[in-house]
């Protein structure tokens, strides 16, 4: 017979090994799933695993946008509020990003203040964005995934019209994107050949600030004890409708930044090219580094692998869903290992 | 013993983390007996019910009902067709659905509820054992006796002829109790036996035929009612003697008003009045102990004061300055010391460690840190709370949950007393606790009390109250029914203000 | 064309758009009622999807008849969206996790599948399923005024409305009226009084939580297969509206029979896209695509200001994991 026993604290090794067991499982599932449909698993890893080693530059960009994302959902699912909205955040701060670097005065076209402007837009907008959900939430106790997933379709919809709209550039021959950013809103690369630029840095130093705020401040405390349970909190004189918000506000704020950096380094103008399923990809680095800062910034840059694969693997033949269910897979997979490190199973005989 | 209802032979029950519930325990039933289980809290009485309802499996021993052991598949499905229905303390309800849908929960081989059915079954069973209901009635709407009803008449109409009651009393007032017992008396003899659980020796003596103890997870003895007394009884239960003595014995000068409650209006969170113009007041060096069954405004007492509850009338005064409409925060600053009744979801957050736990109170204090807190400063002052209090743990990064209740406790208290507060609100505060563990507590208590502070103990344990008080006031639905000096007062006064007569009728 | 023709063509088309919502909310509720949230609404309706259009391609080219077909591929798409169900179920109810995570798990890993078959098993990118269901009307006799229209909207339908509307009065009357829905309520209210009298509170929730699934995947299916849609599978094209389903939930305050109105309500805002256009009153796209959304979160909004505080009708139990030995 088998039991199953509650662990009452987990050993230190679990915590790291369940998440990486799970991941390898979730990868040789998808390379069965792919085996049985008749493709070629071995081609598919080398050219997600392979591919991502070479183009080691695209892999980072990919990256940079996600540790961003994945830090912001972090503070919000430190304290139980499920931000489901980043990807629509992010638009919004690319949308923000782009409006001051398109209408911005002529004196400050050529500024070096143009791009943390970009920026600062970009956070406000993105925060604000957020707020609808976290408002809602902090004042009404409006359940907060559904309002944050949904304003992801307004928020797309949105880019679109403006794209194909009012701010459709005079001099992209039809095409529905906007007109070029001055040169001084666009941030450099750090090499010359590759895409790698200098959000990167931004990227670091987003990981550093919230490792020490949500690990070692007293807001940080706060995020931690609110966690845990609405009632302690307020028993310790925490005010959670101020934290709800707060968090809401840096969580989407963060997205809002992701999104500048997006326009800025890699379009160069508002375009409606946008991968809106990167929320979903955050969350999922978000739970395999089970909210820690610093893990998050490891695991983005495996998960920007996969996502560079999804632009890589039809080149090689494959369908790039691969790399998309692949990311589902080890989601699930993750959440469901973790009953190993939560429960122990014993056998004993009857 | 051929014709025992239930016999339980050498039982074990092991939870994880080794904590052992059960062990080599032994126990028999005879039909239309009632038959009292005593013990502590944690002396593993309900652990032990469960297992006979099937809630828990044994992880050893054997178990006989009816002279047929117990073999294969048992859990509350089969445990209720053998007979055995089980009267949890708190109440297995739906608290939205009528008595009639209760009754009908579980109910096999029928497509369609029909109410008509069951309501007539109920009343047949109202008329039989005299436990008069209303099917119709939701019971969210019942009071806690009527819900009590109902899950006796719950378990009758699913044909039970063992009835276990956990802890029946604790709910109820004095008289509401000699009314329960009587039924129970009345059900046995038409067949149905008995076993109630308990930690009270007086209704034990007074009301069962026959009582095993148990002590630390073992089943020391079972004695017919006619041949113990209370003293033997305490002996086998607490393994000591117990003194109902009073622990507050010296004089200490009272002090000044430290906390005034004039009229005092508030909600509970169904939005119904919780507290009726609730008003006393505390002076520095005196405890004040607030007696009722729980659910009469005790929670909602302890949270206007503490700022966790808007007061809707009345105002709240602590040394003399108004904190009606003050915030938690700005209590907290005002070094009020609260230990609350959910040690768990309110008092500590399980899975951060000590130390997070430590500075609950006072993590804006400058001295932790203003932006990033100090971890030096922090982990200095767990330490003391854990070394001044003797708090057994592994080390202060260890996760709370690990922590006996005792020691849980133990942190709180040291945590709620580390800034020497100047009023202590303690509610249910040995709840679930050892001895051992409840003794500390009451003497941290009358240490306060003895440094001149002030503090409000609500308990619904009298001889709890009378041990610890200078002075009581009782609750009872949400008004206070009269306020007395504890050692002048006769403790059957306090029942029956406990159950709404009016202190001059008392 | 007059007013009340327009009106007419409004109200069938929102009925026909609210309809996917419809199933997918109807078993949301039978879920959530026994105390499990799964918000993988979406991933499952895509699995109803990709089923129903891999299948019913299949189906109709072997030459059975369309009405036979058709009903074999709702079939094969509520079989498809259980046994997607059925992996949220293992994980939470066996495995313990979270249900939020495992529910957004759902939902990706759902969505991922589906666009995987979907590019492997599709060899023709443009091949559509020509013969679907098809409208017909009981009411067009009915002469009176206004009433005549309102009953056409309803009445000239497919037969999956039709199915819906039955679906609707099955479901009502199952969860307030037999024995097991009793039961189903009690395990989402209080589950440990379910299981002292002997409810398997576990295997109930696998079950309900699967029959939600066969729900959401017949929701999926019949924006391939109904009179209404298009018969052609496209990545995106389920567009929130498992999540809209999910709100739906929350304002009808987990009851069948309020859940009709929301899913019309969206179906409305759904059918102004294409209506505006084509009666000239608005072009705009983007902003009309807004729409749904926008009603969705607005009424939501409104569902929990004017409702009492933590009264909302959510099953006491929701979200929280059971367990007998958990002390």
């Amino acid at each position: 017979m088998i039991k199953v026993e509650k662990r009452l604290e987990t050993p230190k090794y679990l915590l790291v090994l369940t998440p990486i067991l799970s991941v390898l499982v979730a990868i040789l599932f998808s390379s069965i799933l792919l085996l049985v449909t008749g493709e070629d698993a071995i081609k598919a890893l080398d050219t997600i695993f392979g591919g991502s080693l070479i183009n080691w530059q695209e892999v980072l960009v990919n990256s940079i946008t996600l540790v961003i994302l994945s830090i912001g959902v972090a503070v919000a699912f430190k304290m139980v509020i499920w931000n489901i909205g980043a990807a629509g955040q992010m638009m919004i701060g690319m949308i923000c990003a782009a409006g001051v670097a398109l209408f911005v005065p002529i004196a400050l076209k050529d500024s070096i203040f143009l791009i943390p402007l970009m920026a600062l837009a970009a956070v406000i907008g993105g925060g604000l964005w957020a707020l609808i959900s976290g408002g809602a939430k902090a004042i009404w106790n409006v359940n907060e995934v559904i309002t944050s997933l949904l304003l992801n379709y307004v928020a797309l919809y949105l880019l679109q019209f403006l794209v194909f709209g009012p701010w459709k550039g005079v001099t992209t021959s039809g095409f529905p994107q906007s007109d070029p950013f001055p040169a001084a809103a666009k941030i450099a690369t750090i090499f010359p050949t590759g895409r790698l630029h200098y959000g990167l840095f931004v990227a670091i130093a987003v990981v550093i600030i919230f490792y020490f705020l949500l690990n070692k401040s007293r807001w940080g405390y706060e995020i931690r004890v609110i966690g845990e349970g609405r009632n302690v909190a307020r028993y310790g004189g925490m005010s959670l409708a101020k934290n709800i918000i707060v968090a809401m506000f840096v969580s989407g704020g963060l997205a809002g930044l992701a999104g500048a950096i997006h326009v800025s380094a890699l379009e160069g103008r508002l375009s409606p090219h946008m991968n809106t399923d990167i929320g979903y990809t955050a969350i999922i680095v978000v739970w395999l580094s089970r909210l820690h800062p610093l893990v998050i910034g490891v695991v983005s840059v495996f998960m920007g692998a996969l996502l560079f694969a999804e632009t890589n693997l039809p080149a090689a033949g494959i369908p790039y869903e691969i790399a998309k269910l692949l990311q589902g897979s080890i989601l699930f997979f993750v959440i469901a290992g973790d009953f190993f490190s939560r429960y122990k199973v014993k056998f004993v005989k009857e | 013993m051929s014709n025992a209802v239930v016999e339980m032979k050498g039982i074990r029950k092991v939870f994880p983390g080794d904590v052992v519930a059960n062990d080599k325990v032994d126990l028999t039933i005879e039909p239309g007996e009632i038959h009292a289980l005593l013990g502590e809290n944690g002396a593993g009485k309900s652990t032990l019910m469960n297992i006979l309802t099937g809630l828990y499996k044994q992880d050893g021993g054997e178990l006989f009902v009816n002279g047929e052991k117990i073999e294969g598949k048992y859990g509350p499905k089969e445990a209720i067709e053998m007979g055995i229905g089980m009267v949890h303390q708190n109440f297995r309800l739906v608290k939205p659905f009528t008595v009639s849908e209760n009754m009908a929960l579980g109910t096999k081989g029928k497509f369609l509820y029909d109410s008509k059915d069951i309501e007539k079954k109920i009343e047949e069973i109202s008329k039989k054992f005299q436990l008069q209901i209303s099917p119709k009635a939701k019971i969210w709407q019942l009071s806690i006796g009527e819900q009590q009803r109902v899950e006796i008449i719950k378990m009758l109409y699913r044909g039970a002829e063992i009835l276990i009651m956990d802890e029946p009393t604790a709910v109820l007032t004095p008289q509401e109790v000699k009314g329960l017992f009587d039924i129970l008396r009345s059900m046995t003899k038409k067949g149905i036996s008995i076993i109630f659980i308990t930690h009270k020796m007086h209704e034990v003596l007074s009301y069962a035929d026959r009582i095993t103890v148990l002590r630390g997870g073992v089943a020391l003895k079972t004695i017919s009612a006619k041949d113990t007394n209370d003293r033997e009884l305490a002996d086998l239960m607490v393994g000591r003697q117990l003194d109902a003595k009073r622990m507050i014995t010296d004089e200490v000068p009272l002090g000044d008003v430290v906390l005034r409650l004039d009229k005092v209006n508030a909600r509970n969170d169904k939005g119904l009045l919780a507290l009726d113009d609730v008003s006393f007041e505390i002076k520095g060096g005196e405890i004040l102990g607030i007696a009722g069954v729980a659910g009469n405004g005790q929670k909602e007492l302890s949270e206007v004061i503490t700022g966790l509850r808007k007061v809707t009338k009345g105002n709240i005064f602590f040394k003399n300055e108004d904190i009606t409409k003050e915030c938690v925060q700005d209590i907290i600053d005002r070094n009020v010391a609260f230990i609350p009744e959910d040690r768990h979801g309110m008092g500590l957050a399980n899975n951060l460690p000590a130390t997070d736990n430590a500075i609950l109170k006072s993590y804006r204090n400058k001295k932790f840190g203003s932006f990033l807190l100090q971890k030096k400063a922090i982990n200095e002052a767990t330490q003391k709370m854990v070394d001044d209090f003797d708090i057994k743990i592994p080390n202060i990064h260890c996760n709370v949950k690990l922590m006996s209740g005792g020691n849980l406790q133990k942190l709180i208290l040291a945590r709620e007393t580390f800034e020497n507060p100047e009023l202590i609100i303690a509610v249910y505060p040995v709840r679930g606790l050892d001895v051992g563990a409840i003794d500390y507590v009451h003497q941290r208590l009358a240490e306060e009390r003895k440094k001149g502070k002030a503090v409000l103990l609500i308990s619904e344990d009298l001889e709890e109250i009378y041990k610890m008080t200078d002075r009581v006031a009782v609750l009872y639905e949400g008004k206070i029914m009269g306020i007395v000096n504890t050692d002048t007062t006769d403790i059957n006064d306090l029942g029956l203000m406990m159950s709404g007569a009016k202190r001059s009728e008392a | 064309m007059s007013g009340l023709n327009i009106f007419q063509d409004l109200l069938v088309s929102a009925v026909a758009m609210g309809t996917p919502i419809l199933f997918a909310a109807l078993g949301e509720i039978i879920t959530e009622k026994s105390g499990v949230q799964n918000l993988g609404i979406e991933g499952m309706m895509y699995i109803g999807a990709i089923t129903a259009f891999l299948t019913g391609l299949a189906l109709t080219a072997a030459g059975l008849p369309v009405l036979i077909a058709m009903i074999l591929v709702v079939l094969l798409s509520a079989i498809a969206g259980a046994m997607i169900a059925s992996l949220h179920a293992y994980v939470c109810l066996s495995l313990r996790a979270n249900q939020i995570v495992s529910g957004l798990a759902l939902a990706i890993l759902g969505t991922g599948l589906s666009y995987y078959i979907g590019t492997v098993f599709i060899t023709d990118p443009t091949a559509i399923i020509s013969e679907k269901f098809t409208r017909f009307s009981f009411a067009d006799g009915v002469t009176i005024p206004f009433v005549g229209e309102i009953l056409r909207g309803f009445l000239n339908q497919d037969l999956l409305v039709y199915f819906s509307y039955v679906a609707v009065i099955v479901v009502w009357f199952f969860i307030y009226k037999t024995q097991k829905g009793l039961n189903l309520r009690a395990i989402g209210e209080n589950p440990g009084a379910a299981d002292a009298v002997g409810v398997n509170v576990k295997l109930s929730r696998y079950i309900y939580v699967m029959i939600g699934g066969a729900f959401a995947g017949i929701g999926g299916a019949s924006l391939i297969i109904s009179a209404a849609s298009v018969g052609q599978w496209g990545q995106g094209m389920i567009a929130g509206r498992g999540w809209i389903a999910i709100a739906l939930v929350i304002f009808a305050r987990w009851n069948p029979k309020l859940v009709i109105w929301g899913a019309y309500l969206f179906g409305i805002a759904m059918a102004l896209e294409s209506r505006a256009q084509i009666y000239g009153w608005f072009d705009n796209i983007f902003i009309l695509k807004m729409i749904p959304y926008i009603v969705t979160i607005l009424v939501l909004l409104i569902t929990f200001i004017f409702s009492k505080q933590k009264d909302i009708g959510e099953p006491e139990s929701l979200a929280k994991p059971y367990d007998r030995e958990e002390r």
